[in-house]
C-alpha cells in the first residue's frame, strides 16, 4: 500500500474525527443499547421482544417497496422528457421539482391534511361535482402518497443525470439499425440509464422505509411503521434499549437491501463504475 | 463506369437550423452501386444530406427518393440504409458479436442465421476471433470494423460513412481508405461518404459531390473536379491552385498578367471577366528569356518529391511544384501549355482565394512548430 505523508495525514484527519464522531459512534451507541437492558446488562431480550413488531416491520417494507415502484413510474418518464426539453425547458422542470424541497418536511407533509382531510380541498371539490366524499386521509393511501410526494425528487434526479448524458447517437444507431421506439427504449435507453435507476431505487427505498412523522399524520396514526415505532420509544415511553434494538435490526434490512441493489449494477459492470 | 439506375435522389431540399440556412436547395441523385462522397469544410451541410438520407433529420422542403418512391415520412429503422457514424456508436454493453448481431435480432431471424451472417461480416472486416471482446478493449481501428461489419449484416442497399476514418491516424486512415473501396467493390452496395479530407475524397470516389454553405458547388468524376473546376472554391478546396483574375477575349484564347494565352476552353462572352486557374505542377520552370511569365522566386521549400517554389510576378504569388531547383531571388520563366489552363466563370468566391502571396509571408513563420498555416491535410479530430 502507499505510505500517507504527513500533509496528507494533516489533511484527511478532520474527515477521520468526523467519521468516528458522527457516524461510528452513533452506531457503537445504538449496539451497547441495543444489546443491554437499563440498568447496562448485557442482554438479548430487547431483540427476542422485537418479533411483536413483525406486523409494523412488513408494513414498513411493503409501504416503502410501493412508494418506489410508483415513483419509479413516474419519474422515469418524467426524467425522459426533462432530459430531451431545450435547457431552458429543463431549467425551469428542475426548478419545479426543487422547489417543493425549499420547504420544510413537516410542513409539506402536514399541508396534505388540508388537501385529503374528510372537509378537505379535494373532498369539498368533489363534493360540488357531485362524485360525493370520498375517504382519502388515514387510509394506507394517503401513506404511501406521503412517501412518494417526499422522495420523488430523489428518483427524478438521478435518472435524469444518467438520461441527459446518454450518448444520442447510440439511440441513432439502434434506430438505423431497425428498433422502433419502444425498441430503442428498450435495448438502448433502458440499460444505458439503470445506473441512475438503480441509485433513485436506493435513495427513495432507504428513507421511506425508516420514515416516521408521514403515518402519523397522512395515516392516522393507523399504520405504525417502523420509524414511528422507534420515535414512540425514545420519545414517549423512553425505552431506549427497545428503540435501539428496532433501529438495529432496520439499519441490517437497510444494508441487505442495499447489497441487493449492488449486485444489479455488479451486472452491468461498466455502469457500476457510476456508483 | 456502367450506368445503373438512380437508386437516390434529392429534389429541391432545404433545411435550416434556427433560422439558419443549412441546405440551400440540394438537387442530387446517386446511381446504385456508386461511390458518392460529399466533400466540404466543416459546416457545409454535408452531415445534414446524411442525416436526411438516413432519416434522422427532416427537410424543411423539398423531396427524399429511394428508388422511385418518395420515404420523406418513412422512419430511419424502415430505410434501407445504414449509417456508419462518426464515434462508431458501437453499444458499450455488448461485445463484438452482439454488436454486429444487433440487426439481425431486431429482424427476428433464427439464430443460426445470425451466427453465419456475424462470422462472415466478422471475417470481411478481418476480426475474426473478436467476438466475444468488450468494445472498450479494442482499439480504434478495430472499432471502426465493428462498425463497419454491425453496418454490413444488415445487407443495407446504401451505406452512409459519416466521416469514418476521421479518428484514425493517417497511416491506418490510409489502409482503412484501401480496405472500405475493396469491400464497396466486392459487395457491390452503394457508399455514400461524407468526409473533408480532399484527397480522401479524390482517391476512393466515382463521384464527388463539393458542397459549401449548404450548395453544391460541383459534382464529378475526382479528375473532372480536379482538372476542371467549376469556380475559385472547387479549385481552392481541392489541391493546390494559382486562381488569377483574367479576360477571355474569344474561344480559345485568355489574358491574364497583361498576356494572351492559348487555352482549350471556350462558350464565354466576348471580352469576358473570368477566373484562371493553373495547378502548380503543371507550369514549367524555364530560362527567363524563354518564359511567358518572368517572375522571381521569393521561397523554395523541399517536399520530397518536389520543391515548392513560390514565384513574384508582378505582385501576384504563384506557386510552382518542380523537380528543378532555383534558388530564392532567382528570375525565373514560366511555360504553361493551353490544356493546362483551365478557365472559370466568375463566382462569389472570385478574389478570396488563390493568391500566394498570404502563404509567403506564413513561410518566415515555419520555423514556429505551432504555426500550421502551410498545412492543407487535415486537423486530426
Amino acid at each position: 500500500m502507499k505510505k500517507t505523508s504527513l500533509t496528507a495525514k494533516l489533511v484527511n484527519a478532520p474527515y477521520i474525527v468526523w467519521s468516528v464522531l458522527f457516524i461510528l459512534a452513533p452506531m457503537i451507541m445504538v449496539v451497547y443499547y441495543a444489546l443491554t437492558d437499563r440498568d447496562g446488562n448485557f442482554t438479548f431480550s430487547n431483540l427476542g421482544s422485537l418479533s411483536s413488531y413483525s406486523e409494523t416491520f412488513g408494513r414498513s417494507i411493503w409501504y416503502a417497496f410501493l412508494a418506489t415502484v410508483i415513483c419509479l413510474l413516474l419519474a422515469y418518464p418524467l426524467a425522459y422528457i426533462m432530459a430531451h426539453s431545450k435547457a431552458s425547458k429543463q431549467r425551469t422542470l428542475m426548478m419545479l421539482i426543487m422547489l417543493p424541497m425549499w420547504m420544510n418536511f413537516l410542513i409539506r407533509t402536514y399541508s396534505w391534511i388540508t388537501i385529503l382531510a374528510n372537509t378537505g380541498i379535494l373532498n369539498t371539490l368533489f363534493e360540488t361535482i357531485g362524485i360525493g366524499r370520498v375517504q382519502m386521509i388515514n387510509t394506507p393511501g394517503a401513506v404511501i402518497l406521503g412517501m412518494v410526494y417526499n422522495y420523488l425528487p430523489y428518483m427524478v434526479l438521478p435518472i435524469y443525470s444518467v438520461m441527459s448524458k446518454l450518448d444520442q447517437s447510440l439511440v441513432e444507431a439502434a434506430q438505423d439499425l431497425g428498433c422502433n421506439n419502444r425498441a430503442v427504449l428498450k435495448t438502448v435507453i433502458f440499460p444505458q440509464s439503470l445506473p441512475g435507476v438503480i441509485s433513485g431505487i436506493t435513495m427513495v427505498f432507504v428513507p421511506s422505509v425508516s420514515t416516521f412523522y408521514i403515518s402519523q399524520k397522512l395515516g392516522g396514526g393507523k399504520f405504525m411503521l417502523v420509524g414511528d415505532a422507534i420515535e414512540m420509544q425514545f420519545q414517549s415511553a423512553y425505552n431506549y434499549n427497545l428503540g435501539a434494538a428496532l433501529s438495529l435490526v432496520l439499519m441490517l434490512m437497510i444494508v441487505i437491501c442495499m447489497l441487493i441493489m449492488n449486485r444489479f449494477t455488479d451486472d452491468s459492470e461498466e455502469g457500476a463504475m457510476l456508483f | 463506369m456502367e450506368k445503373n439506375a438512380v437508386i437516390i435522389d434529392l429534389k429541391n431540399i432545404s433545411v435550416s437550423f434556427d433560422g439558419q440556412p443549412v441546405l440551400k436547395n440540394i438537387n442530387l441523385y446517386i446511381r446504385d452501386g456508386e461511390f458518392v462522397t460529399l466533400l466540404g469544410p466543416s459546416g457545409c451541410g454535408k452531415t445534414t444530406t446524411l442525416r436526411i438520407i438516413a432519416g434522422f433529420q427532416a427537410p424543411d422542403s423539398g423531396e427524399v427518393i429511394f428508388e422511385g418512391k418518395v420515404i420523406n415520412g418513412v422512419p430511419a429503422h424502415k430505410r434501407q440504409v445504414n449509417t456508419i457514424f462518426q464515434r462508431y456508436a458501437l453499444f458499450p454493453n455488448r461485445n463484438v458479436y452482439e454488436n454486429v448481431a444487433f440487426g439481425l435480432e431486431q429482424k427476428k431471424l433464427p439464430k443460426a442465421r445470425i451466427r453465419e451472417t456475424v462470422e462472415e461480416m466478422l471475417a470481411l472486416v478481418n476480426l475474426k476471433g473478436f467476438e466475444k471482446r468488450r468494445i472498450s478493449s479494442l482499439s480504434g481501428g478495430q472499432q471502426q470494423r465493428v462498425a463497419i461489419a454491425r453496418a454490413l449484416a444488415v445487407k443495407p442497399r446504401v451505406l452512409l460513412l459519416d466521416e469514418p476514418l476521421g479518428a484514425l491516424d493517417l497511416k491506418l486512415r490510409k489502409d482503412m481508405q484501401v480496405e472500405l473501396k475493396n469491400i464497396q467493390q466486392r459487395l457491390g452496395i452503394t457508399f455514400i461518404y461524407v468526409t473533408h479530407d480532399q484527397e480522401e475524397a479524390l482517391s476512393m470516389s466515382d463521384t464527388i459531390v463539393v458542397l459549401d454553405n449548404g450548395e453544391i458547388q460541383q459534382i464529378g468524376t475526382p479528375t473532372d473536379i480536379y482538372n476542371e473546376p467549376k469556380n475559385a472554391f472547387v479549385a481552392d478546396f481541392i489541391g493546390e491552385s494559382n486562381i488569377l483574375d483574367g479576360i477571355m477575349h474569344e474561344d480559345f484564347s485568355v489574358e491574364f498578367h497583361g498576356m494572351r494565352f492559348q487555352c482549350v476552353d471556350k462558350g464565354f462572352g466576348k471580352d469576358e471577366p473570368v477566373d484562371v486557374v493553373v495547378r502548380p505542377e503543371d507550369v514549367d520552370i524555364v530560362p527567363p528569356e524563354e518564359g511567358m511569365l518572368r517572375g522571381v522566386v521569393t521561397s523554395v521549400t523541399f517536399k520530397g518529391v518536389h520543391y515548392e517554389i513560390i514565384v513574384d510576378i508582378d505582385g501576384f504569388k504563384w506557386m510552382v511544384q518542380t523537380t528543378g531547383y532555383a534558388a530564392v531571388g532567382d528570375e525565373i520563366g514560366l511555360s504553361i501549355k493551353p490544356d493546362e489552363i483551365q478557365v472559370m466563370k466568375k463566382s462569389a468566391y472570385s478574389g478570396l482565394y488563390g493568391d500566394y502571396s498570404s502563404f509567403s509571408e506564413e513561410f518566415d513563420e515555419l520555423s514556429d512548430p505551432d504555426s500550421d498555416v502551410s498545412d492543407e491535410e487535415p486537423a486530426e479530430v
